[in-house]
Order: structure tokens, then sequence, then C-alpha cells
């Protein structure tokens, strides 16, 4: 078990307990990134990052730089930075919107001068009432300081940022349900084509979304040069990155750990990362990415903490949520309970993700309380057959957006894992663990 | 201005290039579709019928029920994609049979029965439902869902006419898109997140909208329904005509719907030139009335100053006697016939044969003082609705369109929004157009022609008009073109306080500044447009013609035609109210409720020696009349009518008319016969071969084309230069029973396409023969055309104590029909003086404070409302709305004799 000693590239500044002030962040290098960025040509600061595959830290892993190459030319372009995080377990941009929004704010400037965008907002989850606080203040002193707003540090060029606070739905982190939601209207998922809010995007413009965590390394990138970022990390997962690290581990917390180099096991087990499993119990399955992804078991362990990695073997690293089940943990209640927070955060514009989420919902729940008859593991693959045709990895859609896919997720992982235990709580008529709570 | 209304990003219409085509195959089978079609709609045509629920042709596509998922052909292999959001593409695999499919499909309609209440006994819908239907169709056999269902209390009122009923939505969202894409009023919407998303109205906030019967219509379960529909009919009960409303002149098509000889529903049918399926809540609702009880079922005659029952004998045989004996003592032209938008073509044809033939008077006059002058709107160059939502600048200078013609203003909305026609709104006050205009020019009651010379000849900016406006309305009309070409405009009366003279003096100036320029008119009443064409005016005989130029050709046809042209509404009026004339018919008018000097027609009527009424209720007029006749009305008759685009249509009779009501060209040819005159007719048909024989405007419309085909959506008359071809449509439209769902789809489903009319098989009109005129002797007269006299009546000067009154017209108002109709009636809205809060402050008045409004005519008290969009110097009050018992509160203010009315506000 190795912990490599890359540089912390995002969370440098978390050992200040005034990390997010901006006379703190000036003593630690900060807004240097931008000048270096504003001394280079938009189009060479959009090679930088493109040279360094920054894949995006959101959730879909897709490479920042080719993304921003795909932004349509157009008079009117806007830069959206996703701040909803929302999803069950997933706290690493919360960190970062709360102890480094200076950091975040410099990565969104350098972001608008690579793509030449003069307005850009920072949607943040409406729960974050701190975060909000903190994100706006950082905004109005980078104003004041002259990092934001006319003529950026002399350099000719300027830009506005607006942060807006969601309302509580996870749904509106993804993409172009953001932008709606940004527009005043429902958080409903945009139906594509188009594909990309790259070419369509707010208000019918090009827009650029991208995440807190991946905008946030940008100063680091433009400080320290693109090199520096490659030499961390392999292949296309370049650089660190952030994992919540959640459930039945001694120490949950966010860990800024190098990709590739570090494995599950490292950041399961690391005494200086989540430290192991508490009480001498086993490791029994943990869900590498977010509830959206599906499970691993203790024979993954080893999987480095690579996006094509994680990918190759059945599942992905996704929103950066590492949840880890030990041998204590009731299979059916945890399908469950992610099965619950996607029934009630569906937006409810596809029928099956609607009627499909709940449904699986309610027979899990039953099976989980002793009500279960076999032929509900049928039916609960063969409703998410119905979300994700064929059940299988990446998944295939008949929905708007992913979450609908996403449900089978866990579902599929549990019963193929861990068929015994659902025949178990339906043979017995009782969950082994004991009744689960209701709520 | 700016849109109010957000526009949805969920689907950008395909883009359908004129003519361009793609090869793909579907199932199989080579199929060539219009390049960037939805793959729904090109498949139906291909007679593949992909299942749906949230598609509409007439909304954007969304993709959200699910339902509509094929296999579609891609660089990843085969992939499930929703047919109704995907567009066609060269090349493209497409197969919506296999077992993938199948699997979704069954999916899909599984999952919407888990929280549907399957309530189908107790369901508006079950018989007709699109829900029950396919998953008849294409759903699994049964169901595998054991759980509780979601509850929702039920049903919930969302207004006086919708009940939500959401255990039965299924979340298609059609409703909402066209309350939001449609209407330009989203006042539905979704709620909630999962299976608790609810469709509902904002908290505290009613579905007010005028079309929200059209949300009724498109739902594809029984989650809104109409309360006057609710549990009338089993829908397999209903028995179908399709025919044209006639409750506004806009005409749109409609499927009556009735059971045991009673009107229970009508669904809007969709004619693409004219209502694309929808109906405003008045035309769709209040056509109830004709089931009402207090329906004239006898003829009446006033004995003792009571109306009592009496024989068709005797009360025709009275009349008869009546008007020949004040026509022997007075002469023909003391005799005056008023109305006519309420009857079909053929009854106005035959009333104005009676009345300029028969009795020989030239008094005829189907409008009531609120419309415009006869010669100027049978002689201006007209454009089609379709014409004016695609011109290059659509000038609106008529009534607010949303209240005196709803489902125009729907084309018209979406022309400005959808297709960036640009609006110029030339009005007293703002109203429905003025969210969407380009620009919105105020104008001084009275003031709309001289606006225009200044706008046309790039004048000065009127004090009254804010610069923007005017340089934007400038900019829009330049764009257009300088001769005109390009120009449309919708030309109506925004107000009935002041002269129609003046409007028409506005049309003469925009024609003499833009000779190019075509207009729609946009008079309101039911068939006026057919009535004036038939010659129910004043100094016109059928077919646009002048008395004067028509006189030879009609004395041959006729024998008879009057001496000279005769008098308007409010001459008539005049001339009763004075004694020098007699007489009056009024054939389904009420000049007590519409002629805007209600004081003139009160003594109009009072001072006639003879009254006599011919309606479908004792309307206030026809209350005061010696002879009442019970006329068949809307659905009860057959014939055509004619919109507002001089577009004849068919009407179908679906109803017998209760008790003795007779049609009313059988009441004119009665009485013809008892003046010892005949009109030469038998039946409807006959009198519509002697118009398309007689009528200049009408020649070659015979009864083969109009019953052809061809002419579903009516014929506009008079026909293009080219002949009419009657061919079958090569390809019958894809019938979508989803978009027009009622009994029709019910039969339609799988079935073949609807059939129409019957479609002539031999001689004239078969194949592609051209029409062309008959022979006749004499040759027939030319219509009329522009330019026309207008008499402008002067403006007098305004006097520093006055304000000038503006009064335009409200759907929902005092008439019977709407009165009829227990739902709508509770709609209306009582009258209230609006001003500018400068011109209230000055009288130390805030809003819902009583006002007293008084002018040379009359005075009364009204609710003071503040209205920051008038000018200052007029005040509004709505015409045909009551206050405080009192009917009609600005007809008791207004008068006729004079250009503009001047009325006072006074603390009362
Ligand atoms: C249901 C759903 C929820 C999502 N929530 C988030 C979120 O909270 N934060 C986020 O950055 N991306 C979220 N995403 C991913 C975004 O759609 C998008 O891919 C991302 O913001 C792009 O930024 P990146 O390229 O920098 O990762 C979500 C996606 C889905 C389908
Ligand atoms: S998949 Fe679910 S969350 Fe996504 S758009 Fe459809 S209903 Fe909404
Ligand atoms: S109420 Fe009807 S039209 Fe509206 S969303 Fe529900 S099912 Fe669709
Ligand atoms: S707009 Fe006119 S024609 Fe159409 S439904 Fe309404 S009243 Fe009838
Ligand atoms: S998704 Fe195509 S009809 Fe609903």
């Amino acid at each position: 078990m190795t912990v490599t000693d890359a540089p912390k590239i995002v969370t440098s500044r978390l050992g200040y307990d005034d990390s997010h002030t901006l006379e703190r962040y000036l003593a630690t290098g900060g807004y240097e990134g931008l000048r270096k960025a504003l001394s280079m040509t938009p189009e060479d600061v959009a090679k930088e990052v493109d040279a360094v595959s920054l894949l995006g830290r959101g959730g879909a892993g897709f490479p920042a730089g080719r993304k921003w190459s795909m932004l349509r030319k157009a008079p009117t372009s806007y830069l959206v930075v996703n701040g909803d995080e929302s999803e069950p377990a997933t706290f690493k941009d919360h960190l970062l919107i709360e102890r480094d929004p200076h950091q975040l704010v410099e990565g969104v400037v350098i972001a608008c001068y690579a793509l030449q965008v003069t307005t850009a907002f920072i949607y943040i989850r409406g729960e974050f009432a701190l975060g909000l606080e903190r994100v706006t203040a950082a905004v109005n002193d980078a104003y004041g300081h002259g990092a934001i707003g006319r003529d950026i540090f002399g350099s000719g060029f300027s830009i506005d940022i607006v942060v807006h606070p969601g309302a509580g739905a996870y749904i509106c982190g993804e993409e172009t349900a953001l932008l709606e939601s940004l527009e005043g209207k429902r958080g409903f998922p945009r139906i594509k084509p188009p594909y990309f809010p790259a070419a369509i995007g707010l208000y019918g413009e090009p827009t650029v979304v991208n995440n807190v965590e991946t905008l946030s390394n940008l100063p680091w990138v433009l400080s320290n040069g693109s090199a520096a970022f490659t030499a961390l990390g392999e292949g296309r997962s370049t650089g660190t990155r952030l994992f919540a690290l959640a459930g039945h581990v001694k120490n949950p917390g966010v860990y800024e750990v190098e990709m590739v180099k570090t494995t599950f096991r490292d950041l399961i087990y690391a005494p200086v990362l989540g430290g192991g499993i508490p009480g001498g119990r086993e490791l029994k399955a943990f869900i590498p990415g977010g509830a959206s992804a599906p499970w691993f078991g203790p024979d993954q362990v080893e999987l480095p903490l690579g996006q094509d990695e994680v990918g190759a073997a059945g599942s992905m690293l996704g929103s950066g949520s590492v949840v880890v089940m030990d041998d204590s943990t009731c299979v059916v209640r945890a399908a469950w309970r992610i099965t619950r927070f996607f029934w009630r955060e569906s937006c409810g514009q596809c029928t099956p993700c609607r009627e499909g989420s709940g449904w699986l919902e309610k027979i899990l729940r039953r099976i989980e309380d002793g009500e279960g008859r076999e032929s509900d593991l049928e039916l609960l693959m063969d409703i998410s057959d119905n979300l994700a045709p064929g059940v299988s990895w990446p998944p295939q859609q008949t929905t708007i957006c992913v979450l609908g896919s996403s449900i089978p997720s866990s579902i599929a992982s549990a019963i193929r894992m861990f068929r015994d235990e659902f025949l178990l709580h339906i043979k017995d008529g009782s969950c082994p663990q004991g009744p689960a709570p209701h709520g | 201005m700016a849109d109010p209304v957000i526009t949805s990003h969920h689907a950008i219409a395909p883009h359908t290039e004129e003519g361009a085509t793609v090869e793909m195959t579907i199932d199989g089978r080579a199929v060539v579709a219009g390049a960037g079609e939805f793959l729904i709609a090109a498949a139906e045509r291909a007679g593949v019928f992909i299942p749906r629920f949230c598609y509409h042709p007439r909304l954007r596509s969304v993709g959200m029920c699910r339902m509509c998922l094929v296999e579609v052909s891609g660089p990843r292999g085969a992939t499930l994609q929703p047919a109704c959001y995907v567009a066609v593409a060269e090349g493209m695999e497409v197969v919506t049979t296999s077992d993938k499919v199948k699997k979704a499909q069954d999916g899909v309609l599984e999952m919407l029965l888990v929280n549907h209440p399957l309530d189908c006994p107790v369901c508006d819908k079950g018989g007709e439902c699109p829900l029950q239907d396919q998953v008849l169709a294409y759903g699994p056999g049964e169901s595998r869902f054991l759980e509780e269902k979601r509850h929702w209390a039920k049903p919930t009122p969302i207004s006086e006419l919708v009940l939500l009923d959401r255990e039965r939505c299924i979340q298609c969202g059609r409703c909402v898109r066209f309350a939001n894409e449609v209407a330009g009023e989203a006042q539905i919407d979704f709620l909630g997140r999962g299976d608790m998303v609810e469709v509902n109205v904002f908290e505290g906030q009613a579905f007010s909208s005028y079309f929200s019967g059209n949300t009724v219509q498109i739902c594809p379960v029984g989650a809104l329904t109409a309360s006057p529909y609710r549990f009338t009919a089993r829908p397999w009960d209903l028995d179908q005509v399709e025919s044209t409303c006639t409750l506004c002149a806009f005409g749109c098509r409609a499927a009556v719907q009735s059971s045991a000889n009673r009107i229970t529903r009508l669904l809007g049918m969709d004619s693409d030139p004219v209502n694309q399926s929808w109906l405003c809540d008045k035309g769709r609702f209040a056509s109830e009335a004709v089931n009402a009880e207090n329906r004239l079922t006898e003829p009446l005659i006033r004995r003792n100053d009571i109306l009592e029952p009496a024989s068709w004998g005797e009360a025709l045989e009275l009349v008869a006697r009546r008007l020949g004996e004040l026509r022997t003592a007075k002469g023909a032209s003391a005799i005056a016939v008023m109305g006519g938008a309420r009857l079909s073509n053929e009854d106005a044809y035959a009333w104005a044969k009676l009345a300029k033939a028969v009795i020989g008077t030239d008094s005829v006059d189907a409008q009531m003082g609120d419309g415009l002058p006869a010669e100027v709107v049978v002689a201006l160059p007209r454009a089609t609705i379709d014409e004016a939502c695609k011109a290059r600048c659509l000038v609106v200078l008529a009534g607010d369109l949303r209240e005196e013609l709803p489902v125009l203003f729907l084309r018209v909305r979406s022309a400005a929004v959808d297709d960036a026609v640009p609006v110029v709104e030339l009005a007293p006050q703002s109203g429905s157009v003025t969210g969407f205009a380009t620009a919105s020019v105020a104008y001084g009651p009275g003031e709309a022609a001289e606006l225009v010379r200044a706008l046309a000849t790039g004048g000065a900016v009127p004090a009254t008009v804010e610069p923007a406006q005017w340089s934007a309305a400038a900019e829009a009309l330049h764009r257009a073109g300088t001769d005109g070409e390009g120009i449309v405009v919708i030309l109506g009366r925004p107000s009935v306080a002041e002269d129609g003279a003046l409007v028409a003096d506005a049309a003469a100036a925009m024609a003499a500044a833009w000779p190019a320029a075509r207009f729609l008119l946009a008079l309101r009443r039911g068939n006026v447009m057919g009535a004036i064409d038939m010659g129910l005016a004043p100094g016109l005989l059928p077919g646009r013609v002048s008395l004067d130029d028509g006189r030879s050709f009609f004395e041959e046809q006729w024998g008879s035609v009057p001496a000279g042209r005769g008098r308007d509404a409010a001459g008539i009026l005049e001339g009763l109210a004075d004694g020098t004339m007699a007489a009056v018919v009024m054939v389904g008018a009420d000049p007590l409720s519409d002629f805007p000097d209600g004081t003139l027609a009160g003594d109009g009527i009072a001072g006639a020696d003879f009254v006599v009424a011919v309606d479908g209720f004792l309307s206030r007029s026809a209350a005061r009349a010696d002879v009442v006749l019970p006329a068949s009305i809307v659905y009860e008759r057959s014939g055509t009518t004619t919109n507002i685009e001089g577009r004849v249509s068919r009407l179908s009779q679906k109803l017998v008319a209760p008790g003795q009501c007779w049609p009313d060209w059988m009441i004119a040819s009665e009485l013809a016969a008892r003046l010892g005159g005949d009109l030469g007719v038998e039946s409807m048909t006959e009198i519509w071969d002697e118009i398309e024989k007689v009528a200049t405007s009408h020649t070659g419309i015979t009864r083969a084309v109009l019953e052809s085909l061809s002419a579903r959506d009516g014929i506009i008359a008079p026909l293009a230069a080219s002949p009419v071809t009657l061919s079958r449509r090569l390809s019958p439209e894809p019938f979508d029973p989803m978009a027009t769902p009622g009994i029709e789809s019910v039969e339609a489903q799988g079935a073949p396409p609807r059939s129409g009319g019957a479609e002539p098989t031999s001689g004239e009109g078969a194949g592609h023969t051209a029409v062309s005129g008959h022979g006749h002797q004499a040759p027939r007269p030319r219509s009329l055309r522009w330019p026309q006299p207008v008499a402008a009546p002067p403006l007098p000067a305004p006097d520093s104590y006055s304000v000038r009154l503006v009064s335009g017209r409200r759907l929902y108002d005092d008439g019977v029909l709407v009165g009829a109709t227990d739902a709508l009636a509770a709609l209306v809205a009582p009258a209230t003086v609006r001003a500018h809060p400068h011109d209230l402050e000055k009288l130390g008045v805030g809003a819902g404070d009583p006002v007293r409004v008084r002018s040379a005519r009359g005075d009364i008290v009204l609710d003071a409302a503040i209205d920051e969009s008038l000018p200052r110097g007029v005040a509004s009050i709505d015409f045909n709305l009551s206050a405080d018992g009192a009917v009609g509160a600005a007809a008791l203010l207004i008068d006729s004799r004079e250009a503009v009315v001047d009325v006072r506000l006074e603390t009362p």
C-alpha cells in the first residue's frame, strides 16, 4: 500500500482556517495562474488545457480541452459552472466551494479567457448556504481585486460572473437541466440532440458547462505548466482527483490522490486515507463512483483509480464518491436506499424513469420488509431492462437523460452479487439485519 | 417589444426543406420521406402507425412519454430512439416491430398503468381513450404491479370549465405545451418530482385562458375533463358531423357531437388554413346554448302587450298583412330588415331577396353599427388568414383579437412568436397583441387615419405616441417595402365609441399609402361576411355588387330591385325613432344589446309601428317585438357560412330544432309568398345553385366544388384566377387519432383515413375538370373594387373637462349564447371604467371606487380600474358588459351621431 507524494493540486490551502479569504489566497500564489494565462494568447491557454487531458470531474469524465474546442463560435457564449453536487455521498465540490472559492473563481476566469467568453454563471446547490456565501464573497472580492470585471489586471479582457443558487433538485446537476433551471424554468433535462450545450446551451447560445473541481485545477495547471500536471497519473487519467470516501471506513472524508497510481485499496485502507474498515469487519462491496455506478466487490479492490481502468471493469469513477460497505450491510436495504433517492429525484419527464423508479423502490422495500416473492428478482431485472436495455455497462438508454438508465446500476449489482441475500429475505420473511427504519 | 412568453428549448422543430426528400427503410420497406421530417410522421404516411402519447403535430416534440421508441440504426448499432423526436435521414433503417421495440412498448404501457387509477367506467375518456386503446394494441396482457398506487384528491376544478384528475394524468405535457406555446398563457404546468409529478395550476390561480378547452381535447386520458361535458355521454353513444363554428366570424372547423338530439361536445378539427385544430372556449362550450331551456319554440304574437303563443299561419299572416299595409301607407323604404350575421349564406340570400326584390327596401343591414361600411368591406383588396400570418409586416387595427376572434389571435400570435412576423399594432388601448407586437402605437379615439397618414409619410411623432414605438413601427413598415407589397392589415373596429367611418378612413389612408397592401377584415359576428356577400347591406346586391352596378342584371334575375340606396343600422334606428320609417324585421338581430348607441336603439324600437323578431332566443330586442318567429340556430341548420377571409365552408345539421323552429330561409320564403312574391327556391341546395348563378363573387363555387374533398377546408370566394382542380388528395393526410382524439379517432384507429364529402364522379367536377362560369344572358355585374368613397365625420375638438371614451368587446359577454351556457355565464366580468391613474387621481379616486361617467346621452356609476397602459384623457369601458343591473354600460353613454364620445368622470 503506497500513497504517492503527489502535490496537492486543488486542496493545497485547506490547512489554513482562512483558506477562503482573498488575503490567504494571494499569500499562497493566488491569481498567479490567471496572470500567466493573460500573458498568453487565449488559444495557447486552451492548448495548454487540452494538452493536460483534464478529464471532467463532474461525472462523465469528458476531457475539458475537447469540450472547449467544441464551443460553437458565436457573438454570445457562456461558461456555466456546475456546483450542484447533490448525489448521495458525493461531497468533494462542497469542500472546494466552501474552502477555496477563489481557486474556483480563478479557474473560471482562466477558462473564460481561453474560451473568450465574457459571462460566467456559477450554479451552486441551494443547500450549500455557507458555500454560496463564500463564493459570493470571493466573487465580490475578486471584482475589487481586479480579477473579474472590466479590464482584468490591465489585460483588456473583461468578464462578469453571476452566482446562482439552485433550489434543491438533484436533477439540476445534469447539465441541461441546470441550464433550464438557470433560465428560470423547471429543471427538466433537455432532450438530445442537440447533444452538447457547446452548440446550443444557455438561452440557446453556445455554452461550456464544467464541474467545480475541473475548473479548480486550472490555476495550478497554468502556474505549474502542463508537464507538471501530466507527470501525475497515467494514460488519459492525469493529475490528481478528489474522492469523497464514505461508508464503513475509519476516516471518511475527501482525499486528493494521484490518479491511477492510487488504487481503491490504497484509498480505503491507507492509514493516511480511509484507514480501513472499523471493527475488524470485512469489505463486502463498494460503490466506486457515486450512486449511479455499478458496485464492485473485494475482488476489484486492487483496481487503480483511473477512468479507463474502472470503465473497463464495468463501472465508473463518476462523481468521485466511494462508498464502502462492510459485511454487516444489508444489500437489499442499500439498493433500496439508492433507488429511493432516484425515485424521489427523477424529474418525472420520462415514463420509464418516473414510474419505473417508484415501482423498483416499492418492490425493494417490500423485499426488505419480508414481503418479497421469488419472482420479484426477475421483475426487478425486467423493469431495470426497460430503463437500460440489456442492463449492461455502459448502459443503453430509453430515457432523456442518464439518470433513468443509472437507476438499475445498484439493483443489478446487488442482485448479481448477492442473490442469496435477496432470497434469504424472501424465504425468512424478514431482513437478517433487522427491520429497516421507515422514512 | 419582447415576447413575455418563455418558449422551450426542448425541441427544435425539424427543419424541412421544401421538396427535399430522403430515402430510408421502415421495417424493411423502402420509404421516401420529406427531409427533416419527424420519423413518426414519415412512418405514418408510409402506413406505419407508431404509438405515442406526448407527440402532437401542432406542438413541439419533447420526447417525454417514450411510447414511440423504435429501433434506429446508427453508428453504434440499432438503438431505441423516440420516433417523435428523431428526424429522418438518408439511409436510415428503422424497425418498429422488433422484440426490443415490443419490450419497450410493453414496458412503457405497463409503467403508465402503475399509478393509473383505471377508473375507466366513470371516466369521460373511456371508449375513446388512447391509453386504453394503445394498451390494448401494444401493451402487455397483464400488469405485474402489486404495490399501492399513488393517490391524489380528485377531481379538482382548475377553472369553471376544466376539472383535473391528477391520478389519471400520464404527464405527457400536451396541456402544458398547449398553454405555453399556443395560447401563450403558461397557466398549467408541472409541479413536483418523481412519480409525484403533477400538472396543475399555480396556487390561487385559475386556468382562466379562453382556450382551456383545447387541453381537454388533446389530453390523451381523462385527466382534464370539461365541466359541461363531464358525465353527459359515453363516446360510443355520440353521433357527429363536421361543421363550422359560427360564434364568431373566424370559421373554425369542428366536429359537432350529439346524443339524443342534444349537443354534447365540440371538437376542433385540424383545418390547416383556419383553426389548425384549436377552438376557443366560447365556440366550444357556448354551442351548448342550443340545448337551453329558454329557446323559442313557437311563434309569439303580442296581444294586450303580452307575447302569446300563436300558430305559424297566424303569425306569418299577421306579419305579411302589417308589412303590406305599412308598405302601402309609407312606401317600401319605410320597412327595414336588420341582421343576418346569425344566418347561413343561403338564409341570408333568401332574406336579401325577400327584402330587396319582394318587399322592395334597401334599408337592410347585417351589421349592428359596430362594423365597417359595407362597400369598404367588399371592396378592399383581401388577404387570407395564411397570407396575414406570412406577411412581411402585419398591421393590426382592430378590436382586441383574443376577445373578438380568438383563434385568429392564436394564428397571429404564432406568426409573431414562432415565425417572427413583425406585428405593428395601432390601437386606442393595449390588448392581447401588445405583448408580442414589434411596435404598439397608441392613437387617440378617432385619430387612427391621421396617425396612419403621418406614419406612412414619415411625419412627426404625434404627442400621444411613444417615440420608440413610432420608429419601430415605421421601420417594420419600411422594411416590408414601399408600395406595401407584403403588408397585410387586419382591419376591424378597435372601439365602438368611435365612428366606423373613421376606421374606414384609416384603411383608405393605408390603401393609398401602400397600394399593394391587402386586408383581412376582422368583423366578428358569425356569418357577417357571408350576409354582406349575399346583399344584406344597404347599397349592395349579392356577389359584392353595388345596387347600381347590379341593377339590370338583378332586375332580370329577381324581377325588381330597390330604387335607391337604403339606410344602414344607424339610419334605420334613426328613421324608426323619428317616424320616417315604420317597421323593422330583426333577423337574428338584437340592436338593444349590440348597437353601440343604446339610447338610439331603444328609441328606434319604441318608435317603430311594427317590430318582428326572427330568433332562437327571446333576446332583449325580441322581447319588445310585436311578432316573434322561432328560428333554428347553429347546429340545427345546414348550408354554408363565410369567414373573415371570404372562405365558404359547410355547415352540417346535427340537431332537429326544438318545437316549431323553422330555418330562416323558409320563413323568408313563406313571407314572400304571403306578400305576393316568390323567392323561387324550395331548398337550401336550390338556393346555393342560385347563389352560384347570380353572385359574381361566388361564380364557379358549385355544390360539386363545395362538397368535394378538396374543399374540406372551405373555398375562398371569389375563386382564384386559376381553375379549381377537383382531384382527390393524392395521398390522404395521415390521420392521427392522437392529434384529434374523439370518436373519430376510435373509428380511425388502425382504420383507413376518414372519408370526406362525396366526390363528384362524373361530369363537372370529376377528375381535374376546370370549373368555369355558366352561360348567362346579361353579363354578370362586376364586384366592387377599391377605392370606394369614405365619408369620415370631422372630429370635435376635445374639451379639457372631458375624457374620450374607448369601448372594446369582451369574449364572454352579456349575449344570449353565453348567458345560456352556465359554465361560461359564471365567467362574465362586470363592467368597470378604466383610466390612467393620473385621470383618476385628479378625482381622488382609487381602484375599485365608484365613478360616475356622464355623456350627453346618459350617465352610469361604475367601479374604477387603473390602467397605466391607457393614454391620459381616455376612459375605457368594455362595450358588452353590465354593471349593477344596467345592461350594456357603455351603450348608455355612446351617441352614434357623434364621431367620438366624450364623457366626464365625476365622483358620484
Ligand atoms: C443526474 C445527473 C446529475 C449530475 N449532477 C452533477 C453535479 O451535481 N455536478 C456536476 O458537476 N456534474 C453533474 N452531472 C454531470 C453533468 O451533466 C456534466 O456532465 C458535468 O457538469 C460536466 O462538467 P465536467 O465536464 O467538468 O465534468 C450530473 C449528471 C447527471 C446525469
Ligand atoms: S431519465 Fe428521469 S431524470 Fe432524466 S429526464 Fe427522464 S425522467 Fe427526468
Ligand atoms: S393532464 Fe392530460 S394533457 Fe396534461 S399532462 Fe396530464 S395527461 Fe397530458
Ligand atoms: S374562434 Fe370563433 S369560430 Fe373559432 S371556436 Fe371561437 S367563436 Fe368559434
Ligand atoms: S416520446 Fe414520442 S410520443 Fe412521447
